[in-house]
């Protein structure tokens, strides 16, 4: 009990990291066509901004407390600002031109792991997490680090967040019908491009979020781990539905979850492997995924 | 009699290529600054694209003044918060959203109180589906939809392509009737296969016929003359389901006009 318990836990944790990077991808992929394969990047520029500022860089913050929390919202800034300077400067210009976009967003994929690998080295590093998130708690025998309940109540504070701002505002309006029919939307008169920023600015924050709670989860940050869990990320995408939010989050837990256990009760990495074929069976079904639509 | 007021959107040599493939060789149409404007032709005559070239939905090139002013670099949104209502062929409506939803999208943030209670007078069916799926409607509804989102701005000109397509015989009743009182306070563009409708509607009228245009002149004038019509838009009788010489607007306006100018279309 106490390892299927953990192991739950372990798997939602996951999934709520999977979520945060899926989210932005599906609501991108849905509204703009753009497979964004920089968004691991943008996962990795959020964990570095946090790593970095907890390590005392920035003034005020530090690993605990509300020092942290600062090193958190600063970590999402950067991430933040780094998806709409990707947004404007390098997918805007090629929004005609599909096949260079997808080349574009692999060469930043690769790029920023290898800048941030250049700046502060290929090793993980250790990432300084609050003490009080560093524990464990006792449920039905189990020992569960409590970054695992940290992670899934964030992810379902970002999903709540995603779902009021796509359903009760204009701007979340505007996406809703721009994942349907961008053109539409425009011979409307509204300037889906706007829309484009906004869901970027969304995605890429969503994304650095995961990366500064993905070193809580990991303990440390590395270059690459934005990257691998792109992949996974992605494997949610497709599985709940390209530009579905709802669809994003079961797939993150049936992913999450399929892969802890899988990885435990058979062969260490055919969680990995059982991912894929779950995908690959869902498609065969379903070829649209869980759900063909937003929200 | 005064003379006629310059038109409101003026059209010239309006091209767009596609793919390679020229759609469009050179469209010239007015819109007149009221009634009702038919853009008439057979399938494939280029009515949609040169609807979508006009709003910048396809690139195209060439001249098109809403007002007197040029437009054709405009992008499609900043060319329609100018005062444009569009209902497209497939109308356009977003079917994951409510119907209340779809007409909150044409509301344009400080262009004045948008005007619900014409949409609900003329269409008094979306009040009451206000929170139902746009997708879940029938055609009849979804082209409600299309065109009472035209009318929520106070546009300068509306243009509807193919409102009555696939809808049954009271819905055009009753969609021609909406576009008939749009048209008495705004110009109407109207795309259009169905004759009845248009000797209904329209004043004048602009024919395509393989990208080009082919005939401009008034609407009844073209219906009246059963060889034209037949050659221009590929019908043994101007007017589906009704009497092939039957003006139904006033005679006078027809009578002493000098024969509409006409030039042939490229086979």
């Amino acid at each position: 009990m106490a390892t299927v318990v953990l192991l739950t836990f372990t798997g939602l944790g996951l999934g709520a990291l999977y979520f945060l990077i899926a989210s932005g991808l599906s609501l991108i992929f849905g509204l703009m066509d753009v497979l964004n394969f920089a968004h691991g990047a943008l996962l990795s520029v959020g964990a570095y901004g946090t790593w970095w500022a907890a390590s005392g860089h920035l003034p005020g913050a530090g690993t605990e407390g509300a020092g942290f929390a600062l090193a958190v919202v600063f970590g999402t800034a950067v991430g933040t600002i780094a998806a709409v300077l990707l947004e404007v400067a390098v997918i805007r210009p090629l929004y005609t031109r599909p096949r260079e976009q997808i080349l574009a967003t692999v060469g930043v994929g690769l790029a920023v792991p290898a800048l941030l690998s250049a700046i502060w080295g290929a090793d993980a590093r250790p990432f300084p997490g609050p003490k009080a998130l560093s524990g464990t708690f006792a449920l039905l025998g189990a020992e569960v680090p409590l970054n695992r309940p940290v992670l899934i109540g964030v992810a379902l504070v970002v999903l709540a967040a995603l779902k009021l701002f796509l359903g009760r505002t204009r701007h979340g309006l505007v996406v809703r019908a721009g994942v349907e029919d961008r053109a539409m939307v425009t011979a409307l008169g509204i300037d889906v491009r706007r829309a484009f920023t906004l869901v970027f600015a969304i995605g890429g924050a969503a994304a650095a979020l995961g990366g500064a709670l993905g070193g809580l989860y990991f303990g440390s940050v590395d270059p690459g781990q934005g990257t691998s869990l792109l992949i996974f990320a992605f494997v949610v995408v497709v599985t709940g539905g390209m530009g579905s939010l709802t669809g994003a989050a079961v797939a993150s837990v049936a992913v999450g979850l399929v892969q802890q256990f899988a990885n435990y009760y058979t062969t260490a990495g055919l969680g990995d492997v059982a991912v894929v074929v779950l995908l690959a069976a869902l498609l065969l079904v379903r070829p649209r995924g869980l759900t063909g639509r937003l929200a | 009699m005064s003379p006629a007021p310059a038109p409101l959107l003026t059209v010239r040599d309006l091209r767009v290529v596609i793919g390679g493939r020229h759609i469009l060789h050179g469209v010239d149409l007015e819109v007149a600054a009221s009634g009702t404007t038919a853009l008439l032709g057979r399938n494939g005559a280029g009515k949609t694209t040169t609807v979508r070239g006009i709003l910048g939905l396809v690139p195209r090139t060439g001249s098109v003044l809403l007002a007197g002013e040029e437009t054709v670099r405009q992008t499609t949104h900043a060319l329609v918060r100018r005062g444009i209502g569009y209902a497209p062929e497939d109308r356009g409506v977003f079917a994951a959203l409510s119907v209340a939803e779809n007409l909150r999208l044409a509301e344009r943030p400080g262009a004045g109180e948008p005007a619900y209670d014409l949409v609900h007078e003329l269409f008094p069916e979306l009040r009451r589906r206000a929170r139902q799926a746009a997708g879940t409607l029938s055609g009849g509804q979804q082209q409600m939809v299309a065109i009472a989102r035209t009318l929520l701005n106070g546009n300068r000109l509306i243009i509807a392509d193919e409102p009555t397509k696939g809808l049954a015989p009271k819905v055009v009743t009753e969609v021609a009737q909406a576009l008939e009182r749009a048209a008495e306070a705004v110009p109407v563009l109207l795309v259009e296969q169905n004759l009845a409708v248009v000797r209904r509607l329209a004043r004048h009228c602009v024919v395509l016929a393989d990208g080009r245009t082919a005939h401009q002149g008034p609407a009844l004038d073209l219906l009246a003359d059963a060889e034209a019509a037949r050659r221009l838009l590929g019908v043994g009788s101007a007017g589906h389901g009704g009497p092939a010489r039957t003006p139904a607007g006033p005679p006078a306006r027809t009578a002493a006009r000098p024969a509409a100018r006409t030039t042939e279309a490229d086979a």
